[in-house]
């Protein structure tokens, strides 16, 4: 088991006018290696949750484990938890600041305190598994493209050698084919590592095809919790709380519904044209 | 008369090295031609760079071209004795939602247009309350922005430029940095805007969804107008959509598959209820 | 931390003393500041006190408030205390010891000038938790309009001002994403001495700047977008006008400044009681 969260709480500004419960009782095992999507819309909690993870945040009451230990235990090393569990903010190319794309990657190594080489060596390691190509290495971060920039924070994160990756949003404001590209790279970076992957997004349909589970956050709780498959199966329930499921999962209940013999859990379109392929073969 | 009318458009920057030398010139649009019929809705897709942003801004006279030239209602942009009726003609909401809001009450910021264009003070009170109520946000006219959502604080952009009156308004992707339901709340209200005060609406996007609606599609890549038309005939060209980087919705690309496979479906099918239908039909 | 500085911010309620034209809260409060200093007796802060503790009362800001916006100043005013205690000499000597001696002179300045600070503090954090920021750069864009003529630019110094105000939060809130960024690589912004600390900063201080010119940038667009060309043909949605309580209020304070003026002038030190 990776990370394990018990019964968190998080109230914003306790005891005054703003008072704001922002987690509510909210218990999460991840295990090392999946592949995990949170969804929620802004103000659903998903955000401050994962600031716990790292311990950027702390809980209210409740605990966190990461492999086994509590990381509210006196004297817990938490400069080595957020190298550990490697956290990407919204627009992470807000954060980029050196002279030069492979300056800025060696960032996270420097401050683990690690050698000049090593911190090189490290970050063109991560450069490479985000697929930034070597010829723009000495480059101000300042002049690439949106999705470059993106490509560099992560590099940034991935070159601290986290066995978990944490994403707010990492689709945000890009173009659909920078989006498919950013994506994908994080899909491959997965199964290229086996690192523990966790995807924070408000879009059903970006993430359904890449990830093996999904956790929905409504108003500070887990709402639902479970594969792409069997969270979609309650989109009534996710329509009621402003979150539609993909586009394919309602024309496959609306096919069902006038006949058709269909499964109806199709997540991906894919999936949904086998299925219906098949309807009209039988 | 056209709304907006180009001819041979062309928008170059120049090219500099490190130190500021220049060493070349870029072309962000190159040879553009667009007519906006008056009252219609016009969306423009492309990707980021494409050169969507670029025609937008000079759509107002915010950028003005360096080759060929744009009519806005009649009028030259490059004509300075015209800039202030220009922008007063074609209003412009922009991506960013903290970064066009000028006021520190919502009210306020929405009377900040019409100040500038020295309308009457009981005359701005009456556009303030009229355009805070045509998007939704009247309840919040004594908020502070800061306190908005993303989705409220375009919404009250949106407000900002209907209180100065424009014939058209422009919008420059004012969904790229929301959430759906903020998504949602902006193109409902632009909607409504259509229906009510019948002004004419070019919505900058990459989101396919939000232009199924559009009378005209224009899609752009490297600075050139390379698809226009209808949003039924544009999403039947799924693969030349590609090319241009950009997506089609869901039920488009699944309409698609199903075609490949050998299903007897039209072509460029933009709704759920238009797939079923079709699949029905065919069974 | 940012968060408790409650001077400059605006407390909503509606109240006589909110409802007044900003104007005349710039002014009165200027009136009330220089009364501070313009006597020096007991019967003089006596009716400071009285007029002070009038305009909180029907300000309806709560007295807590006031008292969480002089935290700041806590420092500064035991330091202006003990300076007076020690340094000032005269009159009869109360203490004696060592290289500490406090005199009555001493004792009677450090009150009074614990109090006059105190009261400047009150006094002005009252006029802007009255006044919304909007208000105050109007008042004072309309105030000081006559400098135009000297061809100070009073305008745009006020929009300046209120743009400043309007992002104000939104910076710092950004300062805190960029921190928590930069945590979230490693950065240390605790340990260290004072150079490594601010060494540390670049990381913040560089993207915060850039992102501050790009949101500047932004902003000037979306102003000329809308029509934005300085002062000149500007109507005003909220045009400032004197009404009948605003004249009640220059009376009032008016005569608070003959009747301490005089105080100052003409009652001498001897009422001075302990």
């Amino acid at each position: 088991m990776s990370i394990a969260l018990e019964h968190v709480n998080y109230v914003y500004s306790p005891g005054t006018a703003y008072e704001r419960h922002a987690l509510k009782d909210v218990s999460l095992e991840i295990e090392q290696g999946q592949f995990v999507g949170i969804i929620g819309h802004t103000g659903s909690g998903k955000s401050t949750l994962i600031q716990h993870l790292n311990g950027l945040m702390k809980a209210t009451s409740g605990n966190i484990y990461y492999e086994g230990q509590s990381i509210y235990e006196e004297g817990y090393d938490m400069k080595k938890l957020r190298t550990q569990v490697g956290l990407v903010f919204q627009y992470p190319e807000y954060q980029l600041f050196e002279v030069d794309v492979l300056t800025d990657v060696c960032f996270g190594p420097k401050n683990q305190g690690l050698s000049q080489e090593e911190c090189e060596k490290n970050a063109r390691e991560a450069l490479e598994l985000v697929g930034f190509p070597e010829k723009y290495y000495r480059q101000s971060p300042f002049e690439l493209s949106g999705g470059q920039k993106r490509r560099v924070a992560i590099a940034g994160i991935l070159a601290m050698h986290p066995k978990v990756l944490v994403l707010d949003e990492p689709t945000a404001g890009l173009d659909p084919k920078g989006r498919d590209e950013i994506l994908d790279q994080i899909d491959h970076l997965h199964k290229e590592t086996g690192m523990t992957v966790i995807l924070v997004s408000h879009s059903m349909e970006d993430i359904a095809n890449y990830v093996d589970r999904i956790v929905v956050m409504n108003r500070g709780e887990k709402m639902l919790d479970g594969t792409p498959r069997e969270v979609f199966a309650h989109y009534k329930e996710l329509e009621k709380v402003g979150l539609a499921a993909p586009q394919v999962t309602y024309v496959m209940h609306d096919l069902k519904e006038r006949g058709f013999d269909v499964a109806a859990d199709a997540t991906t379109i894919e999936e949904a044209a086998d299925d219906i392929m098949r309807s009209f073969h039988d | 008369m056209e709304m907006i009318h180009s001819e041979k458009l062309v928008y170059e920057y120049d090219k500099r090295d490190e130190e500021g030398n220049v060493i070349g010139t870029n072309r962000a649009i190159d040879g553009v031609d667009i007519d906006v019929a008056p009252g219609s809705f016009v969306a423009v897709l492309g990707h980021n760079g494409s050169g969507k942003s670029t025609l937008a801004k000079h759509m107002n006279a915010i950028l003005v071209p360096t080759g060929g030239t744009i009519w806005v209602d009649g009028k030259d942009t490059k004509d300075p004795a015209e800039l202030w009726n220009v922008r007063q003609t074609a209003g412009m909401v922009f991506q960013n939602p903290d970064n066009q809001i000028i006021g520190t009450v919502v009210e306020e910021d929405v009377g900040f247009g019409p100040e500038n264009l020295g309308v009457p003070t009981d005359e701005i009170w009456k556009r303030v309350e009229d355009s805070l109520r045509s998007v939704g946000m009247l309840e919040y006219r004594k908020a502070s922005p800061n306190k908005l959502s993303g989705g409220q604080k375009q919404r009250v952009a949106i407000a900002g430029v209907i209180a100065m009156e424009p014939k058209c308004i422009v919008l420059d992707e004012p969904t790229a940095m929301l959430d759906p339901n903020g998504r949602r709340e902006v193109i409902q209200a632009v909607e409504k805007l259509r229906e009510e005060k019948n002004v004419t609406v070019i919505l900058i996007t990459h989101y396919m969804e939000e232009v199924i609606d559009a009378d005209q599609v224009f899609v752009m890549d490297d600075g050139h107008i390379v698809m226009h038309g209808t949003p039924r005939e544009i999403f039947s060209r799924v693969d030349e959509l590609k090319v241009y980087r950009m997506d089609v919705p869901q039920v488009t690309m699944l309409a698609e598959e199903l075609r490949k496979r050998g299903l007897d479906l039209p072509r460029g099918i933009l709704r759920r209820e238009e797939l079923v239908e079709a699949l029905c039909r065919l069974r | 931390m940012i968060r408790d500085i409650t001077i400059g911010q605006y407390y909503p309620a509606e109240s006589p003393i909110h409802r007044l034209d900003p104007r005349v809260k710039i002014v009165c409060t200027l009136l009330f500041l220089i009364s501070l200093f313009i006597q020096n007796s007991l019967l003089g802060y006596v009716i400071a006190t009285l007029f002070l503790g009038c305009v909180i009362h029907f300000s309806k800001v709560p007295v807590k408030y006031i008292a969480k916006g002089l935290k700041p100043i806590v420092i500064l005013l035991l330091f202006t205390v003990v300076m007076n205690l020690l340094l000032t000499r005269g009159g009869e000597t109360l203490v004696h010891f060592g290289i500490i001696t406090i005199t009555e002179n001493g004792l009677r300045t450090s009150v009074f000038m614990a109090i006059r600070l105190i009261y400047l503090v009150a006094g002005s954090s009252i006029m802007t938790f009255t006044t919304t920021p909007n208000g105050l750069t109007d008042g004072l864009e309309k105030l000081l309009h006559p400098l135009n003529r000297l061809n100070v630019p009073v305008h745009e110094v006020a929009m300046i001002m209120s743009i400043a105000l309007r992002f104000i939060p939104i910076l710092l809130e950004e300062t805190d994403k960029i921190m928590k960024a930069q945590m979230a690589r490693g950065a240390d912004f605790e340990s260290g001495n004072i150079i490594q600390r601010a060494k540390a900063m670049i990381p913040i201080l560089v993207p915060l700047f850039i992102s501050a010119f790009r949101r500047a940038n932004d902003l000037a667009m979306a102003m000329e977008a809308r029509c934005y060309h300085g002062g000149e043909g500007r109507t005003k949605m909220k045009p400032l006008r004197y009404k009948g309580r605003d004249k009640m209020a220059y009376i009032f304070t008016l005569i608070y400044i003959v009747v301490i003026f005089m105080v100052g002038r003409f009652v001498p030190f001897k009422l001075w009681v302990f």
